[in-house]
């Protein structure tokens, strides 16, 4: 893993004093509450419903065991015993108080975390694979990529104030796992034939109220010119993105309006003017950087025998194939049958600390899909990671399956949604164990926003549900056909809002359909394309 | 009817405005405020910057004792009234 050098330490401490400093002159009435809000979104601060909310980063969805433990031990201290992992890799507290907020920031800055650029119109943290590092597909490692990017679009000057947030994916694999098509840049490593790596760049996706697949603006960016030319991108959007209309205002919405071609010319040019001056990244540096992210050794095969049917189910679901002999990655879902998607009590955070420091080199990872990865866990240690899980309930073998629910906090917590999402998805998944539809469907993704806004990957879902809010009441529309990853697409309507409870009967009907008329090894896309969408609206809506 | 609710400034926590002029995280202890009075006792409580954030007006249903959110932001304002529903599973009518 990445260890902060000077520049970052001071960052971040800098930092946190100010806040506290900000907090302070807020409580006194020194700075009046238009004055302060903007200071506390940009360190991650939001005023929900029923509390404050602190997002903290997680960069790009890796943790040390000594991070997770802190984590834990804010849940325990500061909030209520438990943290909510996002689509965005981060982690949110729902409850702490705001003057206790600047002892969290504290706590964070001494495992090198931190909540800057976690909200506010700045590039946020940059996602990717959760397989990075660990994945038997991998072209290139995309975090030494991603560090690079942390370090560059920190407090940087220019982006600071940009139209609207910007969101950066990576990906260093050919299957796509940090969904790169809905991002304001998707970056997929490739490399030459020669074997020298370098970035297919696409940009103007996103999902909210204006879902958008991003368009390739690149075929092949020499990788030490990455910085240039996020730099030409950053700097057409920042100029000529629209700041008169909220909704309008990504970077989406200009390559559209422009044209993609037109948006490319404009990039290219200002890239032409910037390239292979300070902005290309020096041999060693990348060097320096990539250091930090080696390969674990080869480990113990998992050659133990085992008759425990639940053990090899596990296996067979949550464990992904690992690019070194001997070494696992482990899907941690954090998606027990009728819980909330996402949430770990402090309890299982130290525990997952733990395992992996015992078998896992102390690393773990957050994915978009709000699970936790052990990344690269010895494989003879797999029934005892496996007995560990199981000790708190994280042991479901539904990694991938249905009720491998994505939920956003919904109105249960955020301020902005128009609907419930979490006991939603609680009911889903109950719906689905009863059915035993886990064992019986193939791979189908259920995502559930509680708003436009689209945090729960609603779009991108194979099964989606949008709430909203009609005449008061709550009304969820079922989106079909979404795909995250790869060759990502928008789902469409399927038909009129539904009622929560119809649209908890909705989602398990699609999964019914999808496990009855599937041929062998089909995906819920892979069913969903050669039936049609009829089929399963006919199951929902009758005919 | 009326009642006014905010956030409370040091930790965030839903506090509605009393009859004393003061703040109180228990619902029942809300002033009910009639069509007429509601806005000039707004007005009051937002002058309360030291204390809740973002004050403003919530249509209830009022008995005695308590009340209950009414209107199109009922649902939201339930939720804020008893805390998150999640874990209700079917019992989603409730609300």
């Amino acid at each position: 893993m990445y260890r902060y050098d000077e520049i970052d330490r001071e960052i971040v401490d800098a930092r946190t004093a100010e806040f506290r400093e900000q907090v302070q002159a807020r409580l006194s009435g020194a700075l009046t509450e238009d004055e302060f809000k903007p200071l506390r979104l940009m360190n991650g601060v939001y005023l929900q419903l029923h509390a404050y909310m602190l997002r903290v980063a997680i960069p790009y969805g890796v943790l040390s065991s000594e991070q997770l433990r802190t984590l834990a031990h804010i849940a325990r201290t500061y909030d209520r015993g438990y943290g909510h992992f996002t689509t965005r890799q981060n982690i949110q507290f729902n409850w702490p108080k705001l003057v206790d907020i600047p002892d969290v920031l504290d706590q964070l800055a001494g495992v090198e975390m931190h909540a800057i650029q976690t909200s506010g119109n700045t590039i946020r943290n940059t996602t990717t694979d959760p397989f990075a590092g660990a994945a038997d597909d991998e072209i290139a490692d995309p975090r030494p990529w991603c560090e690079l990017i942390r370090q560059w679009s920190t407090v940087h000057p220019e982006f600071t104030w940009l139209p609207r947030k910007f969101k950066i994916a990576v990906t260093g694999s050919p299957e796509d796992r940090a969904a790169i098509g809905v991002h304001d840049i998707g970056l997929k490593l490739v490399a030459k034939d020669a074997g020298e790596i370098g970035f297919e760049v696409h940009v103007g996706g996103g999902q909210g109220r204006t879902p958008r697949i991003a368009a390739k603006i690149r075929d092949y960016l020499p990788a030490n010119e990455l910085l240039a030319y996020l730099t030409a991108v950053l700097r057409v959007y920042n100029l000529a993105g629209r700041r008169d209309n909220l909704y309008k205002a990504r970077i989406k919405i200009l390559v559209e309006s422009m044209g993609a071609d037109a948006f490319t010319q404009a990039v290219e040019t200002t890239y032409r003017d910037i390239r292979g001056r300070e902005l290309a990244l020096p041999a060693e540096e990348i060097e320096r950087v990539s250091s930090y992210f080696v390969p674990p050794p080869a480990g113990a095969p998992d050659e133990a025998p085992s008759n425990d049917r639940a053990f090899l189910t596990w296996r067979e679901v949550n464990v992904k194939p690992h690019k070194v002999a001997g070494r696992a990655i482990v899907v941690i879902a954090l998606k027990p049958y009728g819980k909330a998607p996402g949430d770990a009590t402090a309890e299982q955070m130290e525990a997952i600390a733990d395992l992996a420091d015992r078998y896992g080199r102390s690393e773990i990872r957050v994915t978009k899909e709000q699970n936790l990865v052990l990344p690269h866990v010895e494989a003879a240690a797999l029934p005892s990671v496996y007995e560990g899980l199981k000790a708190i309930g994280l042991a479901t073998a539904n990694a991938g399956r249905p009720s491998d629910i994505v939920a956003c906090p919904g109105l249960d917590y955020c301020n902005l949604a128009n609907a419930r999402s979490i006991p939603i998805a609680q009911a889903i998944s109950e719906a689905l164990e009863a059915a035993g539809l886990d064992e019986k469907a193939g791979e189908v993704t259920i995502k559930i926003s509680g708003c436009i806004n689209a945090c729960g990957h609603h779009h991108i879902a194979n099964i989606g549900l949008l709430g909203v809010d009609k005449k008061g009441e709550e009304v969820y529309q079922l989106t079909l056909g979404g795909i995250a990853d790869g060759d990502a697409a928008i789902g469409k309507i399927a038909g009129p809002g539904l009622s929560a409870n119809d649209a908890i009967d909705a989602v398990v009907t699609c999964v019914q359909v999808f496990a009855d008329r599937a041929e062998l090894g089909e995906t819920f896309i892979d069913t969903l394309t050669r039936l049609g969408h009829e089929p399963f609206k006919e199951a929902v809506y009758g005919a | 009817m009326k009642v006014i609710t905010a956030n409370r400034l040091a930790d965030g926590r839903v506090v509605y405005f009393t009859a004393e002029k003061g703040w109180s995280e228990n619902p029942d202890d809300a002033v009910r405020l009639s069509e007429a009075d509601a806005d000039a006792t707004l007005t009051l409580a937002s002058g309360d910057v030291l204390t809740v954030v973002g004050p403003y007006l919530i249509e209830v249903d009022s008995s005695a004792d308590t009340f209950r959110p009414a209107g199109r932001k009922h649902v939201r304002e339930t939720i804020r009234q008893t805390g998150p529903s999640a874990g209700s599973t079917r019992a989603l009518e409730g609300v």
